[in-house]
């Protein structure tokens, strides 16, 4: 660590090369942070423009607090997050297992496969979810030609329609990571399991498990941070009836023009998710000074 | 020598159109330090592994203690197995390794922890049992991966080519260390190796497998100075191999040819001229040319403390050896 601050301090291209991704933060990432904090401190004036009264007032915080639906919000949010997390967690092991199994030769294919729908944009996806899953749309359509089903139900504009998109669109991100720990997993280990007692399941449980824990950990975090905030999927799969934090802030920002508020909901958001981030961090860090 | 512990019956196993062993029959009696000694890619890993369980036979039985093991899975044998590699879990600290195989028996925890300590303090690794594998050195990792085989208190115990990771000098002191193991816990060992002094300074029998087979079984002596065929000699130890008649060899190992200036009243006797000396300390290789044009090995004992070799490069000299100095191979 020593050794490297000095080597650091010594070279004046390297300090350059280290404050050009920190000027970029400082401009693009730091400077408008601020300016959404000084909304969320000012006042709403619907009239002037932009619509914000610069100022010290706590009262979209206070706001934030007191109105229960602010709060509702946000446990709806962790609650689709932590369940489509949970749902995309038992989809993507089996998948990162099976590749990390195949055939050496194999593997770059089905790697491929999962990283494809990366090629079309995440917008038009969500738009297709909506012609497979709309009322006339090509799920009902294959199911009442079929016959099997005289009347099916609508699932665009239900919660399930959120689960459904949340888990499509993050399924990559679990995949990687879990893929990433379980290829490098030593499958002697399991050998020597097995020779030791341990049927295939118990195996797994004491010897795969908890040596693909960095990777369970880091998709989770993948997965779990950016669904808390999602807004496009709720907002083109769900219906009026659920609340995610993130349809909340743009109804408070487009709907109600109301920038005060809406930069609150943003601030309180991002402190919330602080937490999962250093937590996500950290475990980053740690499987890095395992690997040196 | 009673019921064996190992019996393998006609086991025949491919890999696509490769037979990595090939009919094979074998017996290992209860007690035996045993080796498996070939080359590489001669089978014997494969025959270690169809014991453990890890592979399936196409064909043929194997039975443990009396027992047809054939269709049962590796967590259910009574055998374990020391891994080439020691495959020992990183996230588990040493004790928690060796006390793996004893909490999937479900034996009580008291007596885990007994056995624990008494398999640690058996290979000399006591108070180590709260460290991570990554914070040992090559030769405690070993200790430890014999330790988790042994404290299951195994019929039979395979061994991976156990002293390949380690350095020479850790290797010959360990050797040592295994055989004492084995002769104090009773324990059968197969060994499997392609290092031939290793296999003949330990086992008490060993078989010679090539190409799937196995060549010749018996003790180091008997392999030694009878080998059965002439790539059985020529794998153990040096030999020099001479056609006495179409279809008959002999056999004949360098140090059991003297060499002398004037010609010796062996029942044998040729002249020849030195081409090469290597010296090694505690004796010398000489090859000799003979005045067919072939060349022969012959080894002398430095006994006496000598400025140089005997014989330099260049002189004429005489190998004489007895009649029952070399084996007779038909194939």
């Amino acid at each position: 660590m020593s050794s490297r601050s000095v080597f650091l301090a010594r070279s004046q291209p390297m300090r350059l090369v280290i404050a050009l991704p920190f000027l970029w933060l400082g401009v693009f990432f730091l400077l408008p942070l601020g300016l959404v904090l000084g909304i969320a401190l000012g006042t709403n004036s619907p009239d002037s423009v932009p619509p914000v009264e610069l100022g010290v007032d706590l009262a979209s915080f206070r706001l934030l607090f007191t109105d229960d639906l602010y709060l509702a919000a946000w446990l709806s949010s962790l609650r689709i997050a932590a369940i489509s997390t949970a749902v995309t967690l038992l989809l993507g092991y089996p998948m990162a297992y099976a590749i990390a199994r195949a055939a050496p030769r194999r593997r770059p294919l089905l790697l491929m496969l999962v990283m494809l729908p990366f090629w079309t944009s995440f917008l038009i996806r969500i738009y297709a979810w909506m012609g497979l899953l709309s009322e006339n749309g090509i799920l009902n359509q294959v199911l009442r030609g079929s016959g099997l089903v005289a009347d099916p139900g609508t699932i665009l504009g239900t919660e399930w329609a959120i689960y459904l998109g949340i888990v499509y669109a993050y399924l990559p991100f679990m995949v990687l990571p879990l893929y990433a720990a379980l290829e490098k997993l030593d499958w002697s280990l399991l050998e020597a399991a097995s020779d030791l007692g341990a049927r295939p399941s118990t195996a797994f449980l004491t010897v795969t498990l908890p040596l693909s824990l960095p990777g369970i950990v880091a998709g989770c975090l993948l997965v779990f941070i950016p669904a808390v905030g999602e807004f496009v999927i709720p907002d083109l799969l769900g219906g009026t009836q659920t609340l995610m934090i993130g349809k909340v802030l743009w109804d408070e920002f487009f709907t109600n023009s109301d920038w005060p508020l809406a930069s609150a909901v943003a601030i309180c958001l991002l402190v919330l998710l602080v937490g999962p981030i250093l937590l996500f961090q950290r475990q980053q860090q740690r499987s890095l000074e395992r690997r040196s | 020598m009673g019921e064996p512990i190992v019996k393998i019956v006609g086991v025949t196993k491919r890999f696509g159109a490769v037979e990595a062993v090939a009919n094979v029959d074998l017996e290992i009696a209860r007690g035996e330090l045993f080796a498996l000694l070939g080359g590489s890619g001669c089978g014997k890993t494969t025959l270690l592994r169809l014991l453990a369980g890890f592979e399936r036979p196409d064909r043929g039985r194997i039975l443990i203690d009396g027992q047809d093991m054939t269709g049962v899975p590796p967590h259910l044998r009574p055998i374990n197995m020391m891994f080439q590699s020691y495959a020992l879990f990183p996230h588990l600290d040493v004790a928690g390794n060796v006390a793996y195989g004893l909490k999937r028996e479900g034996v009580a925890r008291p007596e885990i922890a007994t056995r624990v300590a008494e398999a640690l303090a058996l290979v000399k690794l006591d108070g180590l049992g709260t460290r991570r594998p990554s914070q040992l050195s090559g030769g405690q990792r070993q200790r430890v991966a014999l330790a988790r085989a042994l404290v299951k208190r195994p019929k039979l115990l395979l061994l991976d080519e156990p002293l390949a990771a380690l350095d020479r000098k850790l290797r010959e002191d360990t050797r040592f260390e295994l055989v004492r193991l084995q002769e104090q816990l009773g324990v059968t060992f197969v060994i499997v190796t392609h290092d031939q002094p290793e296999a003949m300074s330990m086992a008490s029998r060993l078989a010679v497998m090539n190409a799937g087979r196995i060549v010749q079984t018996g003790t180091p002596h008997e392999l030694y100075e009878r080998p059965a065929t002439r790539f059985v000699a020529g794998f153990i130890g040096i030999a020099n191999i001479l056609q006495t008649a179409p279809g008959r060899w002999l056999a004949l190992r360098p140090e059991k040819i003297a060499l002398s200036a004037d010609r010796p009243a062996t029942e044998r006797a040729i002249a020849g001229t030195v081409v090469e000396v290597g010296y090694e300390g505690d004796r010398s290789l000489y090859r000799i040319a003979l005045a067919d044009g072939s060349t022969m090995r012959v080894a002398q004992t430095n006994v006496a403390r000598a400025r140089e070799s005997a014989f330099k490069r260049g002189d004429n000299v005489w190998l004489g050896w007895s009649d029952d100095a070399g084996q007779v191979l038909h194939e």
